[in-house]
């Protein structure tokens, strides 16, 4: 490892510019003539639009235009769609209703967007968009899944009669029925996983120009997948064919999944854009960001697990009502099922396991993946469930867990996953060891005398990232490939330029993807620049979520490397008049093994550009692409262990204690690595303790603002223990296996553990404000 | 129409703007100066903090008019003669920052608690006087390291602290 290399503490490059005030971000782009649009939203959760008058707010000061639905139709913008399709149990294709990016006949939940009104300034469009005139008729409306699953609830699309989107199933039913009859005991359990709004700290926003002279259209937005929305727009949203619409995502204000999908807001910008004549930018205000962001979860889950005698775990059924809102968004059909599902059997040997899961319109918010997407539901159901049968069983649920440990690779588990490695005791040992475990007992005492309730609770968790290879996930039903791409542009002075499709928006690849750069050939970091986020200057790419851009971009990048790597050294060796097999390239120096002849790496560059001496064929320059498609996912996984105290007078909850001990097989920055961890902590507490999104049964979102939705704060976490371990990844070059989720998977079941192992009492539901904590302690009394 | 004259780091500016423009809004579109960002609509976030005469304020609560003569301060003018502020230093030293959409207004937010707390920080403390500032990426782990930590070097070398 050098100062610069992999596994070095490298400080980041991109800091300068966002420490400074010059970071770039969608909403800081002005272009002449720019004007400002505002969406007109349903303030009704459930209605039929009965008419539309815009008149009024045409004649407003400085409106420019005011667009609807029936326009956008008119002009062949197609409907948005969902890119993953899931077949229910009976065989038949999901139940996809239509969503229209400007709603035309009926709004489906309150934030829906209806008009747009453009103006020169975004205070004239708001003045604007008050005055737009629109009649509804209400509807009866559901926000609860399981109650729009009920005869005579309410019905939203008429392609998904009983709401029901599908009603899926994994796993072999009939073997996990054996296995049950044979059990000696079943746990059982009810569980919620709470709805979130993921909230990353710049809103949404776009900025559509539609150029006429050329017929081209430029898209700023804040994507974590650039290149995948010039797609979907091009192929399904009939904006413009491929070549005649750039997407660009600069600077990106955190993403956490909310920023992959394509959102009605820049399909109509740009749409707008060309109606109008004039570039248009919209930017979301927080309050759009809560109504109308993808949201997160929010499953209704009854799981049982079966034991033997000896407390071996011989089956697992869960049964899930997963709620999707009010439309399908782009990725939301994968979530509960191939994401969520396929992670049910963890880190255990389970010999059968059956899930089902019925995905549910309600006249909410869209539900998508946020940060683990999936996984931490499904850690959420099998940790509490596992903390539940210790507690039932009277054993140590660490010893519970050990017992049922995976630990011959690979493991192919009943629910499609192949675990290539890992070491499950490696990482329960160090979060223990690191957590004082066996300590607790005297520490519990000592809490009690200070009249507190002080509790214990661990999560073991599994995830898989990098989602992969493409033909598999194909046929899952992905509208998608799940490769990247990366081409290595050595210029002729010896600087590289790295493309990359993977998309920064806060992890920090200016810095990571370099150093691969600097390990491979000794050059400085400073000579090596990364370029991403722009599709005119990326030929192509998946974006960056699932925790992917480690194992799957940074392999693309490693694979075209090496042809970087094999054409400088038969320039090289034609140079020094040696073997190929004979050059290697260390410290910025191309040298000839056990000889002191040698070239700096700079002349190696330069004579591959000026082309006067090459081998004989050999083409002029040094640039090489890449794409790599992973032979399997990756399997982080790890130890999180929460310590608690509550104040039963008023059902505070202090954490005393956070300790996390992953294995997210080779890492390239650990100072990078933590602070993903960190995040992705903060989010899972928050999930915990915090965040809850409430609905009012009229559907309007009662937590709509950072006043009403409980952010974390700095003085509601803690500061955290982190750990890692390393069983290095298998299926790609460099042994990565990803950590931007592990911390919001494997934290929500620490927490809830440690809280119901304080109190006392298994009834407790997420987010555990001191409210519910204090009603949980009560029912007990 | 709102008329300000105020100085903005360091350089007289005059301006005129809607009455009901926000000195955030001025401060951005007006002037350019777009480290200032807008992250929420309740005065919640903090990522439009600003010093006004030397306190810090959120820009986004403060129209634009009651600015008219006062000093500003922002992001873009903490930094002194090429030289960053320790913060600055401390929190590219201890990855406070990933995304760097809140990282203006943590900044602005910090510098104005270091010198409110001439006798030094405590961990406590600086959890308990960020609540006005929100970051969704770091966790605040290293956020409160990078503020202690300029904290300290600032102490130590005082004169920094211009």
């Amino acid at each position: 490892m050098g100062v610069e290399g992999i596994g070095a503490r490298v400080l980041r490059k991109e800091d300068k510019r966002f420490m400074t005030g010059k970071g770039r971000y969608t909403d800081d782009m002005v272009v002449p003539g720019m004007k400002h649009a505002v969406f007109v939203r349903s303030p009704h959760a459930h209605a039929r639009i009965a008419g539309i008058n815009v008149e009024e707010a045409k004649k407003m000061p400085g409106v420019i235009g005011v667009l609807t639905g029936s326009e956008l139709k008119a002009d062949g913008i197609g409907n948005l769609i969902c890119g993953w399709m899931i077949h229910s149990k009976d065989g038949s294709p999901m139940n996809m209703g239509a969503w229209s990016p400007l709603a035309t006949d009926t709004v489906r939940y309150v934030g829906d967007a209806v008009v747009l009104v453009i103006a020169d300034t975004k205070g004239e469009a708001r003045d604007a968009a008050e005055a737009v005139d629109i009649s509804y008729d209400e509807l009866p409306v559901v926000v609860n899944a399981v109650e729009a699953l009920k005869h005579g609830a309410p019905q939203i699309h008429p392609e998904a009669s009983n709401n029901m989107i599908f009603d899926w199933d994994l796993g072999d039913e009939m073997a996990t029925n054996d296995a049950f009859a044979k059990a000696v005991h079943v746990t059982k359990l009810d569980i919620v996983n709470n709805r979130l709004i993921p909230n990353a700290i710049e809103p949404r926003a776009t900025l559509g120009v539609y150029d006429a002279a050329e017929d081209h259209y430029t898209c700023w937005t804040t994507s974590q997948n650039p290149h995948v929305a010039r797609l979907v727009m091009s192929a399904f949203y009939n904006v413009a064919p491929e070549n005649k619409l750039r997407v660009i995502a600069p600077d990106v204000g955190g993403g956490f999944g909310s920023k992959i999908f394509i959102y009605p807001e820049e399909v109509v910008c740009l749409w707008a854009s060309k109606k109008t004549g004039v570039p248009v930018k919209w930017v979301g205000d927080r309050t759009e960001s809560f109504l109308a962001d993808a949201h997160g979860r929010d499953h209704v889950t009854h799981a049982e697990i079966a034991f033997d005698q000896n407390n071996k775990i011989l089956g697992l059924k869960v049964q899930t009502i997963a709620n999707f809102g009010a439309y399908m968004s782009l990725f939301s059909s994968s979530v509960p099922t191939y994401l969520y599902a396929t992670l049910l059997s963890g880190q255990y040997d389970i010999p059968a396991i059956h899930a089902n899961v019925k995905a549910v319109y309600t006249n909410t918010a869209p539900v998508d993946a946020y940060r683990g997407a999936g996984r931490p539901e499904a850690t959420f159901v099998l940790e509490r469930i596992m903390e539940t049968a210790a507690r039932e069983l009277n054993v140590s649920p660490a010893e519970l867990r050990r017992k049922n440990f995976v630990r011959t690779f690979p493991h192919q588990t009943p629910v499609i996953m192949n675990y290539d490695t890992g070491d499950f005791d490696a990482t329960l040992d160090a979060a223990m060891q690191a957590a004082d475990y066996a300590g607790f007992e005297q520490r519990r005492q000592q809490a009690a005398k200070r009249g507190k309730l002080r509790g214990i609770g661990m999560s073991c968790y599994i995830e898989a990232c990098g989602i992969a290879p493409s033909a598999a996930v194909g046929s899952l039903g992905a509208g998608v490939g799940l490769w990247e791409s990366a081409e290595v542009r050595v210029n002729a002075v010896g600087t590289i330029e790295i493309l990359t499709g993977s998309h920064s928006h806060g992890q920090g690849h200016e810095t990571t993807f370099a150093q691969l750069v600097t390990e491979r050939f000794g050059v400085p970091i400073e000579s090596v620049s990364i370029v991403h986020g722009d599709t005119d200057k990326v030929q192509m790419g998946m974006g960056t979520y699932g925790s992917r851009s480690g194992a799957v971009g940074m392999s693309a990048v490693v694979k075209a490397l090496d042809k970087v790597e094999a054409k400088a050294k038969k320039i090289a060796a034609h140079l020094l008049e040696a073997d190929e097999a004979d050059i290697e390239i260390n410290n910025g120096d191309v040298r000839v093994v056990g000889t002191d002849k040698s070239l700096p790496w700079f002349q190696v560059a330069l004579a591959a550009y000026t082309a006067h001496n090459l081998p004989s064929g050999m083409e002029p320059g040094l640039k090489e692409g890449a794409f790599y498609d992973p032979a399997n996912f990756t399997f982080p996984g790890g130890c999180h262990i929460c310590e608690v105290e509550v104040d039963p007078e008023t059902g505070v909850t202090e954490i005393v204690q956070f300790v996390a001990a992953d294995d997210f097989g080779k890492i390239i920055n650990p100072m990078i690595v933590e602070g993903q961890v960190h995040g992705g902590l903060a989010q899972g507490i928050g999930q915990a303790l915090l965040e809850g999104t409430h609905y009012d049964a009229s559907g309007q979102l009662l937590t709509a603002s950072y006043m009403d939705y409980a952010m974390p704060r700095a003085f509601d976490l803690p500061s955290f223990r982190i750990l890692t371990t390393e069983t290095p990844c298998l299926s790609n070059p460099l042994g990565i296996k990803g950590c931007g989720e592990a911390g919001a998977i494997g934290s929500p079941p620490a927490v809830i553990n440690a809280l119901t192992d304080a109190i006392g009492s298994n009834e407790l539901s997420m987010p555990a404000t001191p409210q519910v904590v204090w009603n949980a302690i009560q029912a007990i009394k | 129409m709102a008329k300000v004259e105020l100085f903005v780091n360091g350089r007289a500016v005059k301006g005129e703007a809607e009455d009901r423009a926000l000195l955030v809004h001025f401060l951005r579109e007006n002037l350019g100066l777009t480290g200032t960002h807008v992250g929420c609509d309740t005065s919640q976030c903090g990522a439009c903090v600003v010093h006004v005469d030397g306190r810090a304020v959120k820009s986004c609560t403060m129209l634009l008019a009651q600015a008219s003569g006062s000093s500003v301060t922002t992001i873009e003018g903490l930094s002194q003669n090429g030289e960053l502020h320790p913060l600055q230093v401390a929190f590219r030293e201890n990855h406070a920052l990933q995304c760097g959409f809140c990282t203006p207004g943590m900044i602005m937010s910090s510098a104005d608690m270091i010198r409110r707390h001439p006798e030094g920080l405590d961990e406590a403390t600086v959890r308990l006087e960020l609540e006005g500032n929100i970051c969704r990426c770091t966790g605040y782990h290293n956020i409160v390291k990078a503020v202690l930590d300029a904290s300290d070097k600032l102490r130590k070398a005082p004169s920094e602290a211009a």
